[in-house]
């Protein structure tokens, strides 16, 4: 389909939603919809990223295939989503890389974890040729490759991506922003903020206005919210884990590998552990759920970005496991390789979907700001 | 059970657990499922305290005299006043049941002291019901028609059953018939409404045909309710035709006028601005030619009206959008030119903008017709069901004319609905209705089959 098609058919549906109102329990779509009657194409893309993708509408929906009216809002308001991906990726020429993730993904890994091997050649003669026998010792890491060389695999990318987000999650912001400045003036963006924050760490437009959400089919489940936040959660240990080691390594001035019963090692494993699971649980709705209310492109995008996390998290904890074997090399060269796959791809995955629904979740916030100051 | 709503569902459910093997026969197809309850939104039940789901207190004795008041008197005082004690158990049942309640926490609920809403509406309660049929062990085929009753001695002998295009004869101990009303039917519409009946949309599902309604009727059941009688409620012309639901309504009479298909006004567009002015209009097309009015706004009144299904049809200029219609010019320019003579701006706050020396006149909200572009939606009577039903008994068990009852014959949900509103209607009623009586009648063919 094409993009103005995109836009038509979130438009025919979301007007029978308007006419019907049935699902306006599940969440803050609906309500949504209504305050916007146009339907422009910012009105849609926030609409669009507003969607929490849960679900419930389509199976609760009266003009669901096959009825004439053929509404699908899960289904028009993905594609909706992907297309707003697409619109505001930076730079616009990598938008191709979204409509081919999984590919994407694959190459972009391989390419990683054979640089990251080169590099280890590289540097090895330096250290007395590629560690093959066991080596436990502290620093056993950088006699495989130097912190330093780390550093800049680590940061580079990361400077790379952080750019390329922030100006996709901008544009997307100066496209959706509250126009009327009188009605900005009004709101205390600080209750918006809180309550935005509060909505994503509860998840609140997946719980389907309090019985949960059609994970699988029209049964009601919590599943995916939960999942959704292990998966938050396992990024933010392993993130911590880097913190903390880098804390170590400057503050302490003790050198990787830690011993298993340290902060770094043991939020490392906590995060990857809660990411395997996460990821596991997933793919699992991923494969078993009802597709007629997802889209192909959305679900490919999905799974490229499960499969990218579960190497990255499987490769660290088989580090962990048998860092103390001659496999410590080269399992440290596919881990930093997968982490160099995952910081360069995050503006080109699912990823970008984090700061797209935040941004639109502070938006709604911004309106319900203001619409209880009018009736106060 | 015959029929797939939420009083065949109520039923199987209520019978299955008191131990009975229970049959449910669905004419529809699964994805179309659920009769007229897929379209259903909320409930009305007595409450004597606020619940999570409505505010205030909704007493038994105020829920029956409004029913009283509202279906004029038809309603049977002895099922009246069970059904209005027993709606109270609806929302406990409805949750045990795994079928979740709007709370009106939330905030987007209009305020509704009588009514509870489901959440996500009808199609989520038959969700959940049927999953739980299903896990109680209640046999369900879709695309099965049950046809063909007979009746000897106050005993239902035999029915054949339609599936797959074979038809065989079924002999079960007790049959609950909860397969709603004729409104899907055109030839029952023509008998009783003429050509006109040519003219309705049919708002629900397409397969409430009323055959075995007739059918019985035809054994000797006693009818009850009026076979000319329809609930009628003004619907977007452009509608399927059938099943377009609720989202097909035209709601925004008082922001225009109404003309006929010759371009004259008929009634007051002002006169009646409360929610039972949909079915108001629904009857009075049902009686202009064509069965289609007009409902004609300008540009203030495009602005004041609420979503709908269709966008309106849109003019620049009186003459271009009686061209559309294929009305006189002529006659459309007069008809908004007396209308907007006839109107003046309110005095004091209390008044409203109306019409002096108009025939019909426009009582209130009768802003002048000025600004263009015109919009129209162009009107038809959208049928939801009809009013004739088989008499049941406070046991729910099927009554005869010649007096008596049948014994294993129960019947829930629109098919008996009758016998509580002969006419009019109060939201949220058909779906208690369906509840409640779905329940009585599974606990009496239960009881009935275990004697």
């Amino acid at each position: 389909m094409s993009a103005p098609e995109i836009r038509a058919e979130a438009r025919r549906a979301l007007g029978i939603c308007d006419a019907c109102g049935y699902c306006n329990g599940f969440c803050d779509l609906f309500e949504a919809a209504r305050r916007r009657p146009a339907l422009t194409e910012a009105d849609l893309a926030h609409l669009a990223n507003l969607c929490h993708a849960c679900r419930n509408c389509f199976h609760a929906c009266q003009y669901a295939p096959p009825h004439v009216f053929a509404v699908n809002i899960p289904l028009a308001l993905a594609r909706m989503r992907h297309q707003s991906y697409l619109d505001h990726v930076w730079p616009r020429a990598l938008a191709p890389l979204l409509n081919r993730p999984v590919a994407t993904v694959v190459w972009v890994t391989l390419g990683a974890i054979l640089l990251l091997f080169g590099l280890m050649l590289a540097v090895a003669p330096a250290n007395g040729g590629v560690t093959v026998g066991t080596d436990t010792g502290v620093g056993a890491f950088y006699r495989v490759l130097p912190w330093s060389a780390m550093v800049w695999i680590g940061v580079l990318p990361l400077g790379w991506s952080a750019l390329a987000i922030g100006i996709g999650w901008r544009r997307y912001w100066t496209l959706t922003r509250p126009k009327d400045t009188v009605a900005n003036e009004a709101v205390q963006p600080g209750r918006a903020l809180w309550s935005t924050l509060a909505d994503i760490l509860d998840l609140r437009n997946l719980r389907g206005g309090g019985p949960g959400c059609n994970d699988l089919d029209a049964r009601f489940s919590h599943w995916r919210r939960r999942l959704h936040q292990t998966l938050l959660s396992g990024l933010g240990l392993s993130f911590a884990a880097t913190l903390a080691a880098t804390l170590y390594h400057h503050g302490l001035g003790l050198e990787a590998p830690y011993p298993v019963l340290s902060a770094p090692v043991l939020l490392g494993t906590l995060g990857g552990l809660a990411l395997l699971v996460a990821v596991l649980g997933l793919g699992w709705i991923e494969w078993r759920a009802d597709p007629a209310p997802l889209a192909p492109e959305a679900r490919r995008l999905d799974r490229a970005f499960l499969g990218l996390l579960s190497v990255v998290a499987g490769s660290g904890l088989a580090l962990l496991v048998w860092r103390s074997t001659p496999a410590m090399a080269p399992l440290l060269g596919v881990h930093l390789g997968t982490v160099l796959a995952f910081f360069l791809l995050l503006p080109y995955s699912k990823f970008v979907h984090s700061g797209y629904r935040a941004i639109a979740l502070v938006r709604e916030s911004l309106d319900r700001v203001s619409i209880r100051r009018d009736n106060a | 059970m015959i029929g797939g709503g939420a009083a065949a569902l109520c039923a199987a459910i209520t019978a299955r657990r008191a131990g009975c093997s229970v049959l449910l026969a669905e004419q529809a197809p699964e994805p179309l499922r659920g009769g007229n309850t897929r379209h259903s939104r909320n409930l009305r039940l007595s409450h004597d305290a606020p619940t999570p789901f409505t505010h205030g207190v909704y007493p038994a004795t105020e829920f029956w005299s409004e029913l009283a008041r509202a279906t004029e008197g038809t309603a049977d005082p002895l099922l009246g006043r069970l059904f209005v004690e027993r709606s109270a158990g609806i929302t406990d049942w409805l949750i045990e049941a795994g079928v979740p309640l709007q709370p009106i926490a939330g905030g987007v609920l209009p305020e509704s002291r009588r009514t509870a809403f489901l959440l996500g509406g009808g199609k989520t309660l038959l969700n959940r019901l049927y999953a739980l049929a299903e896990q109680l062990g209640v046999e369900i085929r879709y695309g099965c028609e049950i046809r063909d009753p007979v009746i000897e001695d106050g005993r239902l002998i035999t029915l054949t059953v339609r599936l797959d295009g074979t038809s065989y004869p079924s002999t079960p101990r007790t049959t609950i018939a909860c397969c709603g009303g004729a409104q899907a039917n055109r030839a029952w519409l023509r008998r009783h409404w003429g050509a006109a009946a040519d003219g309705f949309i049919n708002r629900g599902t397409p397969f409430a045909s009323g055959e075995l309604l007739e059918s019985l009727l035809r054994q000797g059941v006693r009818p009850v309710g009026d076979p000319k009688a329809a609930y009628l409620v003004a619907v977007d012309a452009r509608s399927p035709a059938d099943d377009g639901g609720i989202a097909t309504r035209v709601r925004c009479m008082p922001e225009g006028i109404v003309v006929d298909a010759h371009g004259r006004r008929r009634h007051d567009e002002g006169g009646d601005t409360a929610s039972t002015r949909y079915a108001l209009w629904g009857q009075r097309l049902a009686g202009w030619p064509d069965q289609t009015g007009y409902l004609i706004l300008d540009a203030r009144g495009l602005c004041a009206a609420p979503p709908a299904l269709y966008p309106p049809i849109q003019a620049a200029s009186l003459d271009e959008l009686a061209g559309r219609l294929g009305i006189g010019s002529a006659t459309l320019r007069a008809t908004v030119a007396d209308y907007n003579a006839a109107v003046r701006a309110p005095t004091d706050k209390r008044d409203d903008w109306h019409t002096v020396g108009l025939d019909p006149p426009k009582s209130r909200h009768a802003h002048p017709l000025i600004e263009p572009p015109f919009g129209v939606y162009p009107m038809r009577p959208g049928i939801t069901f009809t009013y004739q039903g088989l008499a049941v008994d406070e046991r729910a068990r099927v009554r005869l004319t010649a007096g008596g009852v049948v014994e294993n014959l129960f019947a829930a949900g629109m098919i008996m609905a009758p016998n509580l509103m002969a006419r009019g209607y109060v939201s949220g009623l058909a779906l208690s209705i369906g509840l409640v009586f779905g329940r009585l009648a599974g606990e009496e063919a239960a009881r009935h089959v275990r004697a």
